[in-house]
């Protein structure tokens, strides 16, 4: 089924029941209910990683998803907000938004290659951040606040999306979407990857003359694969902000941008699923080193240096081993 | 009959120093066209000028009546004008059979939408694909190998699997820049045949730039000459071996020398 094999299927499956029903049971048992919200962030961000993952798969570094991500959460705000959008419809619309401005934006600046690219890339989040703070639509450094909870959807009648406002639980109800989110973009990136596009990208990340020299378009592709990728990153955005029912100008960072960078490398840049376990781990691995104070960040960078140094390939190639799958 | 490829009074300015000057010579439908010379002497340049890779400083390269120079390499090999790289220039980490399968997308039938949802053009398209590798694999002799990552090959083997990626496109034009280097002579007179098979067997018109003498007199119909930047010869094999410039030029230089 969809060129899975029956291990994957498997695996598949026991995924998908551990975070629509282990983990709610899970959390139910425990009273842990702040777990909700801290898995909710993972799953967003999970999302914003997959996107830097691809600019990865034609072999750019991008350190600027949270440029994206903030553009795609002030988009959503600003529709729901000031245009009184429902939520829903301005989800795509952030990412299609964050997608265009990767489409101006990438034109000049994919044609660099390597630490000139991811130079620039570095720069992305802080030059949203002052336009953030510059523009009157997204107002300054107050920010939007008081964002409405998503409302219902219903088609013929019939809803479709429930009113977030009417629930008892909308950490629940975050924690679903966010996951149904997260899922749809890896099953598109699986997809993707194992497609022609992908092998296109693979060609390109092996050798660009070559690519070009059988005839792929690597520019059209580049700005193709700059725009899911920053699609990703505005939808992460986009539901960010919704839970938090607010967007500031420094809701995203330089900080930010380089840990959807980590993500990658620690889960792996050969595996589809790499940047969703990076994220979970670099995550957890953060707050759990919390009791150690001020050496926290020592702790934590040298645990990262260490895991780049001795597993290249990311945490994913512990299990699945040379060559592995996709 | 109107020549196949023309290259017309193409020259290549690099700062001060003209790698390629006001060459002009017609390449014929279905021939073996070498260009030969001493290291330095702009074989490469010309080749990365007839394939777009970089633009001409003045002069054009017209195919099947069309300009070719001057534009994108991917538009020129969508046009059927393929080159091979010096360098063994492959994808990596890739095997063989994917090489040759992703080489082929130009055939592609089904939209990027298409294979992303899996269409039923895009399934025939991917048998078609895997169906043609394999056959175009049997036909170099690399089926053993089909399955072996790139990176994990022998250099006589990298050649070939450069050129089994140049065929996968299916050009009607290949250029090769030198497909025998580093091989010994068994392996040549190999690459020989199957250059000329490529030819014979496949209707694509081949040009090729390489230094071992013995195998360009066997395999061309035609042999161009350049020298510092310049055309000092045009003719068949046994014209190019008796000709006075051709033998200065190779006289005078150290680590080239000509088969006779
Ligand atoms: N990208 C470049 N920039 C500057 N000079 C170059 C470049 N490519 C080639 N050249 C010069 O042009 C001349 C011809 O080079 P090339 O075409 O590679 O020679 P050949 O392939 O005949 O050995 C050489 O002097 C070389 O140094
Ligand atoms: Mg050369």
């Amino acid at each position: 089924m969809l060129g899975f094999t029956s291990k994957q299927l498997i695996g598949v499956g026991i995924f998908l029941f551990m975070i629509f029903i282990g983990v709610p049971l899970i959390i139910g048992a425990t009273g842990r209910w702040d777990f909700y919200f801290t898995l909710t962030s993972v799953a967003l961000l999970a999302i914003a990683s997959a996107g830097v993952w691809l600019t990865f798969y034609i072999g750019r570094i991008n350190i600027g998803q949270g440029a994206f991500a903030l553009i795609g959460a002030y988009v959503s705000a600003i529709l729901v907000v000031k245009a009184g959008w429902s939520f829903w419809i301005s989800l795509p619309a952030a990412g299609l938004f964050a997608a265009i401005v990767a489409i101006l934006i990438g034109l000049p600046i994919l044609r660099l290659r390597g630490v000139y690219f991811a130079m620039i890339t570095l720069v992305l989040t802080q030059v949203v951040t002052l336009t953030a703070l510059a523009l009157p639509i997204t107002n300054g450094a107050k920010g939007i606040s008081n964002i409405p909870l998503p409302s219902g959807i219903s088609l013929f009648g019939i809803p479709i999306l429930p009113d977030f406002a009417g629930m008892e639980n909308t950490k629940l109800a975050f924690y679903y979407t966010a996951c149904v989110i997260m899922i749809l973009t890896y099953a598109a990136l699986y997809r993707l990857v194992n497609s022609r596009l992908g092998h296109l990208c693979r060609s390109m990340q092996q050798n660009e003359e070559l690519a070009s020299s059988i005839g792929v378009n690597i520019s059209y592709i580049r700005i193709v694969i700059f725009a899911i990728s920053s699609f990703f990153g505005g939808l992460g955005g986009a539901m960010f902000g919704s839970i938090a029912q607010s967007v500031y100008p420094s809701s995203f960072q330089v900080a930010d941008s380089v840990n959807f960078m980590l993500n990658c490398f620690l889960g792996g840049l050969g595996y589809v699923f790499g940047p969703m376990l990076g994220t979970l781990v670099l995550y957890f691995g953060w707050d759990l080193l919390f009791e150690f104070g001020k050496y926290q960040m020592l702790i934590y960078s040298t645990v990262l240096i260490l895991i780049i140094r001795f597993l290249p390939n990311g945490l994913l190639s512990i299990r699945i081993g040379k060559g592995g799958d996709k | 009959m109107s020549p196949l490829l023309q290259v017309k009074n193409v020259t290549k300015k690099y700062g001060g120093l003209t790698a390629n000057n006001a060459i002009s010579f017609d390449v014929a439908e279905n021939e073996i066209l070498s260009v030969i010379g001493p290291n330095g002497a702009g074989k490469s340049t010309l080749f990365k000028m007839i394939a777009s890779f970089t633009p001409t400083t003045s002069g054009e390269v017209i195919y099947q009546g069309e300009r070719i120079s001057n534009l994108k390499p991917h538009i020129v090999a969508r046009k059927g004008v393929v080159r091979t790289f010096q360098e063994t220039t492959i994808f990596k980490s890739m095997t063989v059979r994917e090489s040759v399968v992703v080489a082929q997308h130009l055939r592609a039938k089904a939209s990027l939408a298409g294979y992303f949802w899996g269409s039923k053009t895009a399934k025939e398209d991917v048998t078609a694909f895997e169906k043609y590798a394999d056959e175009l694999l049997e036909f170099l002799g690399m089926s053993e190998i089909s399955n072996e990552q790139a990176s994990n090959l022998p250099q006589g083997s990298l050649r070939a699997l450069g050129i089994a990626i140049g065929l996968a496109t299916d050009p009607k034009v290949l250029l090769l820049d030198e497909p025998f280097a580093g091989m010994n002579h068994d392996e040549t007179m190999n690459m020989v045949n199957l250059v000329r098979s490529v030819r014979d067997e496949r209707g694509v018109t081949v040009m090729l730039v390489e230094h071992d003498m013995p195998a360009v007199m066997n395999i061309s119909d035609r042999i161009v000459v350049l020298n510092f930047g310049e055309k000092i010869a045009e003719g068949t094999p046994s014209e190019i071996q008796n000709n006075e410039k051709v033998i200065e030029a190779y006289l005078g230089s150290v680590d080239d020398e000509i088969g006779m």
